[in-house]
């Protein structure tokens, strides 16, 4: 697509000449990197298609909350009855499907975030996942992602004694995420088990050989990257997993996909920035309410992110989930049982150092005015705030002036975490 | 060595005598032109999907400029090994509804069985279900038997890269399969390299889009006029309710009062913007093309009445609904459409759009980085821009534009572009002269490769782009794939399967790399390439004639297509077809569809092992090789 192409001129002129970027990861760049606080890890979950926010932090306590959604809108807390929304604050709740979700609240390690996301006005799914993955919104020029640059600009975070790892950072997908692209090292896979050369011995030595030598271009830079990753994974041994303290993850592919993250946290492999993403969320059309298409999505990631809170046990200490999505929906239904692309949407930080068991964030409101463009929840945290704060006070990062160029983190009048790093 | 300017390239037959050059020789003229043996792999590679055996001498023979003119016109190619990969498919070349009733989907089997099921009928329930798997896999099968098989070559590129651009997505419900078929055979191939116009107004009437995009469902807003008189409609509505509600009273009445009122429920209510918005964003103008959020909605707008004829078994092709339309006036960048015009109107919008320059901009970059690379120069999209423009979007005259053009016989894009998975394995099987493959394993392994056919969620469709293909992860897929061949795991793909492979087998080793270097490597691999195919010994040579007595084990394989190497959802005869993964909404997701592996932990490397040796590691390294994925 024309778009991508745009964006990564830059990178491609360099393959061109001989010199990819995996090329210059491992010059010009590799001796500026520094990690974050030795153990602190950063995982983001991505819900693409653009989740609905208002069903899932419901803002029940809001009359037109009701009024835009009558055949959708979750049904005011009851106690005892499982299909009501899963009151928190007495305004705010839970989807009934995120239930999960409810004694990670009330223990304080889980914060909601609500009208946060994207300044740009863009209703399209590819420029808002283009935004909140490159990290510059209405900047379609930027080629790599926020997460890489964090990763890949030196002086982001304080220095650390842990060698370099292919598996700093690792993208649970089967391509590289947009987030994740760049000049830093990354690491993409479908699955642990599908990390493995099915070969042994010489033919293995090989292969390995064929992508050694040879010019420093794209195939072959990630071709070795690929060996050398491999070799660590291999250590680990990934196929004798157990999940701890009693979890069970869903068998759904995000499951096993926070699973896998959870192994690579625990093997020690060096593990600072990990990414897995859950598609469905672009409803359209018949989205249901306490029951139907969203709750079973939304069941299925709740669940998903509590197994491996549970899993990972103390471990939690170190470890900040980050869910995102690129906009939030219609604050009205649509003609379809469902909701259209919106505007502001919401996140969840999980983790032990989250200021949790509140809903954070300025809350617009839902009457017209209060509506952006008339129909949507209006954004009143920029994403870039809560990502500057995650990569400062969790990570450790000194600046953040490289991974959001030009933007000043208005007022973070709201604590989402808890002390410095 | 003759080396051939590329201005001289289009003169036709200028090249065909060249056959005394050697073939897999290291080019003395990397800096310089193409040699006549790399035009000719050059256009095999990027026309077609590699070439088959014997295949570049059989263009240089032809000429290179000459060949390019044949594929231009598909119709002059007799093409009977296709119309005989194809036939082993009858089935899709039924229509729809027939399709609905040979595969019909379990749950729709269930009801109709009723409650009590004999043993019997458990059976053949499940049967049935197998089937309709296995129907899935005939659509994704017969694709890359088409591609493989095909002599023309270029109408199956342009087929996968319009297919691409204008994709959809087998997941996106459970009716979405049935229409897959007649979208390509009757929306997609006749159009290939015709007018874009015609193929836009075809993929905008074809029941696949309308379903993937929304636009089926999405009608007039309640405030708007329409064709039809609301009252009218209204009146019909009840009249129908009634008549259910007495026939409800009667036994055996087909549907009752409650399912009457939750399909009325279901009923469209509103404006759906879905389509709209892709078509000028993914089909048309390009997301830079200078259309507002309001042309969306007016787009939208005049499309509205665009629908599916619902669920009829004669007919369930376009239709247009009157009492849907929005027949109030509407401004189309700029342009005034006025009120009343019904179905004229959207014709109207989609000759605005493919008549636009950022239209042709659009279609002309994109085709330019398919085939010369990923990075086209401006003064090439501009040529092609205007072309596109001057011809009315005929896509032969584009093409032809863009294929004897002297960027794309440069040095630079030479083996430049990174094979899609799809272009791996398919020409892994060329290489080999391998047949189409009848079962679904081959199509799964482009899947396990990370283009499940048919698969990709969102509406932008599979990158163009290397740099998009190409991470560790995919380059392990690629490197297993190649040992999967070698081994002869893939039918279809097996390294015997090679009409050289019973010669080579005893033969000595720099006669076998030279050959695999000639077959699989565009004749010419870098000196360590051939350096690491050279190394180790043939145990043919150095133990005996018997397969049975190699025990110089160069490599034991784990993989299985029956294991490790399969989607096990998406292996015909078990598991669902892989439209769990979508729901009835749009999808409208940029993320690539994985396949659902639901405990690829515990995914054993299953299937007896077998050690690489001889000729078969040579293929397997071969097919590893950096050089094996580019084109």
């Amino acid at each position: 697509m024309r778009r991508r192409v745009f964006m990564k001129s830059g990178a491609l002129a360099l393959v061109t000449m001989g010199l990819s970027p995996s090329f210059l990861r491992r010059s010009a760049f590799a001796a500026e990197l520094r990690r974050a606080p030795k153990g602190k890890v950063l995982v983001c979950l991505f819900q693409r298609g653009a989740a609905d926010a208002l069903n899932m932090v419901v803002p029940h306590g809001e009359a037109a909350y009701y009024t835009m959604r009558p055949g959708i809108a979750i049904p005011r807390p009851k106690r005892g009855d499982t299909s009501t929304t899963i009151d928190l604050d007495g305004f705010f709740g839970l989807h009934p499907a995120l239930g999960a979700f409810e004694p990670l609240y009330r223990d304080g390690i889980l914060a909601p975030i609500h009208a946060v996301g994207s300044p740009s006005a863009t209703r399209s799914h590819f420029d808002a996942q283009d935004y909140l993955e490159s990290g510059t919104p209405d900047l379609k020029s930027t080629r790599d992602g926020w997460l890489n640059r964090y990763l890949a600009v030196s002086g982001t975070c304080q220095a650390c004694d842990v060698p370099a790892s292919p598996f700093r950072a690792v993208s649970m997908t089967s391509q590289m995420p947009r987030i994740l692209d760049g000049n830093a090292p990354t690491v993409a896979m479908a699955s642990l088990g599908d990390f493995s050369v099915r070969a042994t011995g010489s033919a293995t030595e090989r292969l390995e050989g064929l992508y050694r030598t040879g010019s420093a271009d794209l195939v072959h830079a990630s071709g070795k990257e690929m060996f050398e990753a491999l070799k660590m994974l291999r250590s680990a041994d990934p196929q004798r997993y157990r999940a701890e303290h009693g979890a069970t993850y869903p068998a759904s592919p995000f499951g096993q996909r926070l699973a896998e993250i959870a192994q690579l946290i625990k093997a020690g492999l060096g593990l600072e920035v990990a990414f897995a993403d859950v598609g469905g969320w672009d409803t359209h059309v018949n989205q249901g309410a306490a029951t139907g298409q969203l709750a079973t999505r939304l069941r299925d990631f709740s669940q998903s992110i509590a197994a491996f809170v549970k899993d990972l046990g103390p471990r939690m200490d170190n470890v900040l989930i980050l869910t995102m999505s690129e906009f939030g929906r219609m604050a009205r239904q649509n003609g379809s049982g469902g909701t259209d692309h919106g505007h502001a949407g919401a996140m969840f930080a999980i983790g032990s150092q989250v200021s949790g068991g509140r809903v954070h964030g300025k809350w617009p409101g839902l009457a017209r005015e209060q509506l952006y463009e008339g129909r949507d929840l209006a954004l009143t945290t920029d994403f870039r705030s809560v990502f500057t704060e995650v990569l400062t006070r969790h990570m450790g990062a000194d600046t953040t002036a490289k991974v959001f160029p030009g933007f000043v983190s208005g007022t973070p009048a709201w604590e989402l975490l808890r002390g410095g790093a | 060595m003759i080396l051939v300017p590329c201005v001289t390239l289009g003169l036709v037959g200028v090249l065909s005598s060249v056959g005394t050059e050697r073939i897999g020789a290291q080019s003395g003229a990397q800096q310089g032109e193409l040699s006549t043996s790399e035009a000719a792999h050059h256009v095999l590679n990027r026309l077609g999907f590699g070439p088959r055996p014997g295949e570049v001498e059989r263009v240089m023979k032809t000429g290179v400029s000459r060949w390019i003119d044949l594929q231009l016109q598909p119709r002059r190619i007799t093409d009977a090994a296709a119309e005989l990969a194809l036939s082993r498919y009858p089935d899709l070349s039924r229509p729809p509804a027939a399709l609905r009733e040979m595969f019909p989907r379990p749950g729709v089997l269930q009801r109709a069985a009723g409650g009590q099921l004999s043993a019997a009928d458990s059976m053949a329930l499940r049967d049935q279900a197998r089937a309709g798997r296995a129907f899935v896999g005939q659509i994704m099968s017969a694709r890359v038997a088409q591609a493989v098989t095909s002599e023309r070559q270029l109408q199956e590129v342009m087929t996968d890269f319009w297919l691409n651009h204008f994709t959809v997505f087998v997941g996106k419900n459970p009716l979405m399969r049935y229409c897959l078929p007649a979208y390509e055979r009757e929306v997609i191939r006749p159009h290939t390299l015709g007018k874009f116009r015609d193929l836009l107004g075809a993929v905008a009437k074809s029941p696949a889009m309308l379903t993937y995009l929304d636009n089926a469902i999405s009608v007039a807003d309640s405030t708007r006029p329409t064709l039809v008189s609301r009252e009218a409609t209204q009146r019909r509505v009840q009249f129908a309710r009634r008549a259910v509600r007495r026939g409800a009273q009667r036994p055996g009445a087909r549907v009752d009062s409650a399912t009457f009122e939750r399909l009325m429920a279901r009923r469209p209510r509103g404006l759906n913007e879905n389509y709209a918005r892709e078509l000028l964003e993914l089909h048309t103008l390009g997301v830079d093309g200078g259309y507002t959020q309001q042309d969306v909605i007016e787009v939208a707008r005049a499309l509205t009445g665009w629908t599916v004829r619902p669920g009829r078994r004669d007919d369930d092709g376009f239709f247009f609904n009157a009492a849907a339309h929005d027949a109030a006036e509407k401004v189309i960048l700029g342009k005034r459409f006025p009120a009343g015009r019904g179905e004229d109107e959207g014709e109207a919008v989609l000759d605005l759009l493919a008549r636009h320059p950022a239209t042709a901009r659009h279609i002309a970059h994109k085709l330019a980085v398919r085939f010369v690379s990923d990075a086209p120069s401006e003064a090439l999209v501009d040529q092609v821009a205007e072309v596109f423009r001057n011809t009315e979007g005929d896509l032969t005259a584009v093409l032809r534009s863009i294929v004897t053009s002297k960027e794309f016989f440069s040095r630079a894009a030479y083996r430049s572009k990174v094979k899609s998975p799809f272009e791996v394995v398919v020409s892994a099987v060329r290489a080999l002269g391998g047949t189409a493959d009848s079962t679904a394993v081959t199509a799964a392994l482009v899947a396990r490769l990370g283009q499940p056919i048919y698969g990709h969620q969102a509406p932008d469709g599979w990158p163009e782009t290397g740099d998009e293909w190409m991470n560790t992860g995919a380059i392990l897929n690629r490197i297993n794939f190649g040992l999967a061949v070698a081994s002869n795991r893939i039918p279809g793909a097996r390294a015997s399967d090679w009409e050289r492979y019973g010669v080579l087998r005893g033969a000595q080793r720099t006669e076998q790399v030279d050959a695999a270097i000639a077959a699989f490597l565009g004749g010419s691999a870098s000196s360590d390439t051939r350096e690491i195919l050279m190394s180790g010994t043939n145990p043919l040579l150095a133990g005996g004639q018997t397969d049975s007595g190699a025990v110089d084990v160069d490599a034991t394989v784990e993989m299985s297509v029956e294991g490790a190497n399969m989607p096990p959802r998406r292996r015909p005869g078990r598991g669902a077809p892989p439209e769990r993964q979508g729901s009835p909404d749009s999808m409208n997701v940029r993320n690539r569809f994985v396949p659902d592996r639901t405990n690829p932990l515990r995914t054993p490397p299953l299937g007896a092992t077998r050690p690489l040796t001889g000729l078969d590691l040579v293929i397997g390294l071969a097919l590893g090789a950096p050089e094996f994925q580019r084109r």
